[in-house]
């Protein structure tokens, strides 16, 4: 297992594994061995402008009750508490990925297969839903732009699009017609291949849990948390910008970009400031999530308020 | 039937006496608050067509009481809103309700709510009269109509709730001009020797 923190990954949005405790323990019962470990104690826990070690005071962990009982996940219930109490029907294992479209490397992956080659890290990042709520959540993942150096694209494609396992077997409610299933979300490739884009198979050091999008998801930590998809079965390489599903359920209110921006509100309410949870009183939303000094480079030139 | 109403609050003050109130605190206030208010309200507004149903005439005594107590959860309710998500600042309130129908829905269905909670006593029914008193209280449906589509549009996708509400305020408001359309009908030759009886102890909506 190759040991290494790519170099672009902002140590800002690493957290020291002591941050939480329980984690080598987990590292050991995965099977991920000692190697992780090693890797994530030689990454300097520093936050920027803080003392090595410390989290910046501003941005505190999330409780892992919060992170797993306070979830969208509308495969499983529409209310906050719903997926917590229902996505135990969700079997995470075997797990077949399906690659296909513009990529040398099209097959049907087991799971596991897929992931073997890549060295699990850490991710502190913020995560900032579109309907103005915000938590801090230690990810456990890997950059998506590794995944998709191995599956090897071809020059045509310049999307890529992920969608999320719709079985009515395991996931009873989607019998009613909320969205339009299967959940659909997509990137443009640079967005993919940014570092800051992961694949996501824990948090808190343990594995995902069901209704946080078991086994494998994305986070895109500067959009809006509905472009990470959850639980997905299906990657597929396009020449096309596809459609998203909640820019098909509601377009004026859902774009693909879905970039956080205080700047552009919601036809329904306000995105300049967001409720952290644990917090009672709104703070304000910084552009790109607070990520702009890394992200906004993709999008110059571009119109945000046409591209929402 | 107090005890009924009051479940919801009990509920918000016992979480709030032991600190925990949900993950999203300020969420769990604004929905448990909104939805036992618009249930009060439209409860408030089937006691008329249940006593015409049922004959059964104590069910007027419940009505002012549905009523306040869904007052009470629009007051907390809309300080939830004030208080935690706009910091008490009128210009972010204006500029919510400026920017967003729903916002201001729910903006006129508590304005409309405000009079008539204050005139809800018996001094205040001698004092406007039953006639005056009781056109003022006809407020109460352009409040729920308000409410209704308050709820419709503060919820994303799921409508069922908001719907099921939207149905039940229609089917009291319809059977209220049904019943107005059938005593027009019959009464009409009589209607000149014989006005509505309405007496200030007894308004009727
Ligand atoms: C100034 C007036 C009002 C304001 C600013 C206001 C604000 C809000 C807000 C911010 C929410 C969203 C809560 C959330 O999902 O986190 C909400 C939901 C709601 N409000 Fe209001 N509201 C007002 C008046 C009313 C009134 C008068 C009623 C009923 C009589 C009402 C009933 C509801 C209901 C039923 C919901 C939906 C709860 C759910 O999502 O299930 N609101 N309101």
């Amino acid at each position: 297992m190759l040991i290494r923190r790519p170099p672009d990954i902002p140590t800002r949005e690493i957290t020291e594994e002591s941050a939480y405790f329980g984690r080598r323990e987990f590292l050991r019962a995965m099977g991920y061995g000692a190697g992780v470990v090693a890797a994530s104690a030689a990454v300097p826990g520093a936050l920027m402008a803080c003392a090595p070690g410390q989290a910046d005071p501003d941005d505190k962990l999330t409780p892992w009750e919060a992170v797993t009982g306070y979830n969208n996940y509308y495969e499983f219930g529409t209310a906050k508490d719903d997926p917590a109490k229902n996505a135990h029907t969700l079997k995470p294992r075997p797990w077949k990925v399906k690659v296909e479209g513009e990529v040398a490397r099209a097959a049907d992956y087991d799971l596991d297969d897929l992931l073997k080659p890549f060295t699990m890290q850490e991710r502190v990042y913020r995560h900032r839903c579109v309907e103005a709520w915000s938590m801090v959540v230690p990810w456990f993942g890997f950059p998506l732009k590794d995944l998709i150096a191995r599956l090897e694209p071809t020059s045509k494609t310049k999307f890529v699009e992920f969608t999320t396992l719709a079985d009515t077997g395991q996931m009873p409610l989607i019998r009613r017609p909320i969205l339009d299933w299967p959940y659909v979300e997509a990137l443009r490739m640079d967005e993919a291949m940014h570092p800051l884009t992961l694949m996501v198979t824990g948090v808190y050091g343990k594995t995902l849990p069901n209704q946080n999008g078991a086994p494998l998801r994305l986070i895109i930590p500067w959009k809006y948390g509905f472009k990470g998809g959850k639980s997905i079965v299906r990657i597929r390489f396009l020449e096309r910008q596809p459609r998203n599903t909640w820019n098909i359920a509601a377009p004026n209110e859902y774009g693909f970009y879905a970039n956080v921006n205080p700047a552009v509100d919601h036809p329904r309410w306000s995105q300049k400031r967001e409720r952290r949870i644990g917090e009672l009183f709104r703070r304000e939303t910084l552009p790109f999530n607070g990520y702009a000094d890394q992200v906004a480079s993709l999008y110059s030139g571009m119109d945000l308020r046409a591209n929402f | 039937m107090l005890l009924l109403a009051l479940i919801p609050a009990l509920k918000l003050a016992r979480g709030v006496a032991i600190g925990y109130l949900g993950i999203d605190p300020v969420e769990t206030l604004a929905i448990t608050t909104g939805t036992a208010a618009i249930t009060l309200l439209l409860c408030s507004l089937a006691v008329t067509p249940l006593r015409r149903l049922t004959g059964w005439n104590e069910l007027i005594r419940f009505r002012r009481l549905l009523g306040l107590m869904a007052f009470f959860y629009a007051v907390l309710h809309v300080s939830t809103y004030v208080v935690f998500d706009q910091e008490g600042s009128l210009s972010l309130i204006a500029a919510d309700v400026y920017e967003h129908p729903w916002v201001l829905f729910g903006m006129m269905a508590f304005l409309m709510l405000i009079p008539l909670a204050l005139t809800s006593t018996k001094g205040w029914i001698r004092r406007l009269g039953g006639k005056r008193w009781n056109r003022l209280h006809r407020l109460v449906y352009p409040a729920a109509i308000f409410a209704v589509l308050h709820f419709l549009l503060a919820v994303k996708l799921d409508v069922r709730k908001p719907v099921l509400y939207i149905v039940v305020l229609a089917v009291l408001l319809g059977t209220r001009v049904v019943w107005a359309r059938r005593r027009a009908a019959t009464q009409a030759p009589a209607a000149r020797q014989r006005p509505a009886p309405l007496t200030a102890a007894e308004p009727g909506n």
